[in-house]
């Protein structure tokens, strides 16, 4: 098997480095790749549409259509994850233990025992529970709301600064994800369900769908902001940057939610009860 | 509306997935009938955009309202059209003809599954008409994430046999990819007519000559020509039953749709048949994968394993008809990805029948059903028969055309391929059909649950009687088929 | 020597990533556990995006971002001065990608386990070759 890597990688490497000896050089302001098309983007991204950021000039309104199968592709990963590996049946085990908090006594309840109600006082341990650590638990209580400002912030700010929907829902979902490592799955379960992740993540992409499909119905093409400029009320080029934002926040959203949704389905083999 | 026709085509589906989704978690018994009419809606519309094409020849649809090449485009013409057709079509029948096994297979999982289904449907439905190259990669990466996840939910080693297709299938499109921005450092452009402008000045190019290379075998990969083909087998010979009608007519096809279109449409006939040794070369690399796959199928002692090889050879007949490079050999590849997509979808259909009724699918096992199962057993002859070549069934006229094409050529070693494959065809399937014909039932009173040979519930039984009869009906018209649409999509400079 | 100085100077980025990629790859074909394939599919990805990144830099040229604003529309701007914004926002989307793929792959590979109790091939194979003469 070794030998048999060993050549192709050889072969494909070699064949690849023999196809770069006509490439232009690195960074070569002549290059075809920088003198087709590209020069039309950066030339004419404000007078279009009017936002500096020619990334997501591009990205949300040039070729808008891309980032639409894009969400919809993390939106399938979360789907195919829930798909494989989600159990609904739960066998709870028959002996519990429970942990009083504030005396540090350890209860076992028997079968057919009366189980402690939810309450800040009582900790479920289970094969994978971690004992209580009170720096790591303050300090991700201090930092996440901060966190999730700042992803706000990066979606908001991606028309004038590196940013936009992919990073900034990134960003909110590791937030969610940080509270769910620090302290229990079963505590950030009951924040944010997955039933309101799942509706979240199909709602951001209907949202990104629907101004496409909007815009469809209004009488110009499919994901053609401009057509929107007569429900904003403003004029053609500002309703594709407005446009733009609609279509971030919707890809902010539902990236944020299939983030979490296929955290929660991987860290608990699909139970959602238990893990980290 | 009609002029939006190639937006309502992925629009429709990705919304109706949508629907599901969250019907699902409400109410499970919305998700078919949802699922049901965004697919008849979507077949509707890609009829009329065939009626459009056949009146206008080309349709472009531009997305975002941007011209090409700073925006993307759709371009339909003639080989798009009538493969949109197809595969909106084989989706569609699937459909019903699954619906009663999807609902014993994954009772409380019915949304997901539905939302998978109609993803994976948008993102083939969106590689045929797409006119952009980096739009067909994320296209193509949609449609394999939802097979994957369909598939990876079979029975037995299924988890296993998808994880080699998700490493196979991830080379294949990131070569793909690669072969894509090799592209993009040369002319600039990502629009395939735009790119197909430019390249003919940079022909003498290596970078073109090593895309092309990258391309063709991210291609191959993807649609399990020898020898990249050891995911086939396992991968649809383990998932279930509602999937493999739908997976195994519709991806292969589509990928060899793709190589078509590079071929023909981007690099233009007159690189990539540029050199006759290089065409002999990959006929001969198809001829020798007929040869494998006809071998290898003969040593399979069940149904839907040895289904899967005849699969793989089928694929061959499709990409050494392309590299046969005379017009006959083309358009047998292109009513062999028709044809093939209808034959595929029946056998695979009445194969799923005879397994749900007999829960095993080994050879011996298929004692009797002639008389059990009476309209699934004379569906799944016909189709045995069209697999092997017999008019009037679809699958003797593209043969007929492949062989003719590959005479013309001089390339005998496919004539002889493609025969060898015929032949064993013809013992393995009538093999069959004897076990089932003439092998009395045996009557064990004793064994107490025993499976009862009826036959399959009535939705299957219709919806595979009709993809049966759609197969003669394709043969007859094969004719019309070839005069009013393949013959204009082959490009001109080929004779 | 002066030629192939200059070739290797304007190259040997496209170089890098090239090993990089077959660095990947072959650890998708040799390794025998699951999880090293699965990690062998990533850099093979992330290799190929940073080959596209690099196709758009250009030689004293600033980041695509117009930092003058929307306000004076007599302000023009040169594509010389700023780098090709198209490969980043394609690369944006191979980024999703390769992320939604990877989480695909573990979801099979957890099942994997969960049917076998092992990641390594060689013992999964055993284990059907077992099943199979049973």
């Amino acid at each position: 098997m070794k030998r048999i890597g060993l050549i192709v990688v050889l072969l494909c490497g070699g064949l690849l480095v023999y196809g770069t000896i006509d490439f232009p050089g690195w960074g070569d302001p002549e290059a075809p790749a920088s003198r087709h098309v590209s020069p039309y983007y950066i030339e004419n991204s404000i007078r279009d549409t009017s936002v500096p950021n020619i990334v997501t000039a591009v990205l949300a309104d040039y070729r808008g259509y891309d980032t639409m199968f894009e969400t919809a592709v993390i939106f399938s990963a979360g789907i195919a994850c829930f798909f494989l590996l989600r159990v609904f049946s739960r066998k709870s085990p028959d002996v519990r233990l429970y942990r009083h908090v504030p005396t540090s006594l350890t209860i076992r309840i028997e079968k057919g025992g009366k189980l402690p109600e939810e309450s800040p006082d009582f900790e479920r341990i289970d094969d994978e529970w971690t004992p209580y650590d009170l720096i790591i638990k303050t300090t991700c209580r201090l930092v996440i709301p901060f966190i999730q400002l700042f992803a706000l912030y990066v979606i908001a700010h991606g028309h004038h600064s590196p940013g936009g929907g992919f990073q900034g829902g990134v960003i909110l979902g590791a937030s969610i994800i940080l509270y769910a490592v620090s302290h229990d799955l079963r505590a950030t379960i009951r924040r944010m369900s997955e039933r309101v992740s799942a509706l979240l993540a199909t709602t951001g992409i209907i949202i990104y769908a629907g101004t496409g499909l909007l815009c469809l119905v209004l009488g110009a093409n499919f994901l053609d902001y401009g057509a929107l400029a007569a429900v904003l009320g403003v004029d053609p080029v500002s309703a594709r940057s407005h446009g733009i934002l609609i279509v971030e926040i919707g890809v902010g959203l539902a990236v944020m939610s299939t983030m979490v949704w296929i955290y929660y389905i991987l860290s608990s083999v699909g139970r959602n009860d238990e893990g980290l | 509306m009609s002029q939006h026709f190639p937006a309502l085509i992925i629009v429709i589906p990705l919304f109706s997935a949508l629907m599901v989704t969250v019907a699902g978690w409400f109410n499970k018994r919305l998700c078919f009938p949802i699922s049901l009419l965004s697919l008849a809606a979507v077949l509707y519309s890609s009829i009329g955009l065939l009626m459009q094409v056949l009146s206008r020849q080309v349709v472009q649809y531009r997305l975002g309202g941007w011209p090409p090449p700073f925006g993307i485009v759709y371009e339909v013409d003639y080989l798009n059209s009538v493969v949109l057709v197809l595969v909106t079509a084989v989706a569609l029948i699937n459909l019903i003809a699954t619906r009663i096994s999807v609902v014993e297979d994954f009772p409380d999982k019915l949304g997901p599954f539905y939302t998978l289904y109609l993803l994976f449907v948008t993102g083939l439905s969106g590689i045929v008409v797409t006119g952009d190259a980096f739009n067909l990669y994320v296209l193509l990466e949609i449609s394999s994430l939802t097979g994957y996840a369909l598939i990876g939910m079979g029975k037995e080693h299924a988890p296993l046999a998808s994880l080699h297709y998700v490493f196979m299938g991830t080379i294949g499109a990131s070569f793909y990819l690669l072969g894509i921005g090799y592209l993009y450092l040369v002319t600039g452009s990502l629009n395939m007519v735009d790119i197909a402008g430019i390249l003919p000045k940079l022909y003498g190019s290596k970078v073109v000559l090593i895309a092309f290379i990258i391309c063709m075998t991210g291609l191959f990969i993807k649609m399990a020509l020898f020898p990249f083909h050891s995911w086939l087998p396992n991968a649809y010979a383990d998932s279930p039953p509602g999937v493999v009608g739908l997976i195994a007519p519709l991806t292969t096809k589509v990928m060899v749709y793709v190589m078509l279109r590079i071929t023909l449409y981007v690099f233009k006939p007159e690189f990539s048949f540029a050199s006759a040794d290089i065409n002999t070369a990959f006929v001969w690399i198809a001829a020798f994968g007929i040869v494998v796959a006809s071998v290898l199928a003969l040593s399979e002692r069940r149904l839907k394993r040895f289904l899967t090889y005849v699969l793989i050879a089928e694929v061959g007949y499709m990409v050494g008809g392309l590299w046969l490079a005379n017009r006959a050999g083309i358009t047998g590849a292109i009513l062999h990805i028709i044809n093939d997509a209808a034959m595929t979808l029946c056998i695979f259909l009445a194969a799923g029948n005879i397994l749900r009724q007999s829960r095993s699918d080994a050879f011996e096992d298929l004692k009797g059903l002639f008389r059990k199962m009476p309209f699934s057993m004379a569906a799944f002859v016909v189709a045995a028969l069209s697999i092997i070549g017999v008019p009037p069934t679809c699958g003797f006229f593209s043969k007929w055309y492949l062989i003719s094409g590959a005479i013309e050529a001089g390339q005998y070693v496919f004539v002889a391929a493609l025969l060898f494959s015929s032949l064993v065809n013809v013992v393995l399937f009538f093999r069959i059909i004897e076990i089932g014909f003439f092998e009395p039932l045996d009557d064990h009173h004793h064994q107490a649950p025993e499976i009862t040979r009826r036959e399959a519930p009535m939705g299957m039984v219709i919806s595979l009687v009709a993809v049966a009869v759609g197969l003669i009906v394709l043969g007859i018209f094969t004719r019309d088929i070839v005069t009013k649409i393949i013959q204009f999509a082959i490009p001109e400079g080929i004779t | 020597m002066d030629t192939l100085i200059s070739i290797i100077v304007s190259k040997y980025n496209y170089w890098i990533y090239i090993c990089l990629m077959m660095i990947g790859l072959y650890a998708m074909i040799v390794k025998n556990n699951l999880v090293k394939k699965i990690i062998g599919m990533n850099i093979l990805q992330t290799s190929i995006i940073l080959f596209y990144v690099s196709i758009g830099a250009k030689k004293g040229a600033t980041l695509p971002i117009i930092t003058h604003g929307h306000n004076g529309e007599s302000h023009a701007v040169h594509a010389v001065d700023f780098i090709n914004p198209l490969p980043h926002v394609l690369m944006l989307t191979a980024i999703v990608v390769a992320v939604a793929t990877l989480g695909v792959a573990l979801a099979l590979a957890l099942r994997v386990y969960s049917q076998y109790q092992t990641l390594e091939e060689d013992e999964i194979y055993s284990q059907i070759e077992m099943s199979r003469k049973k």
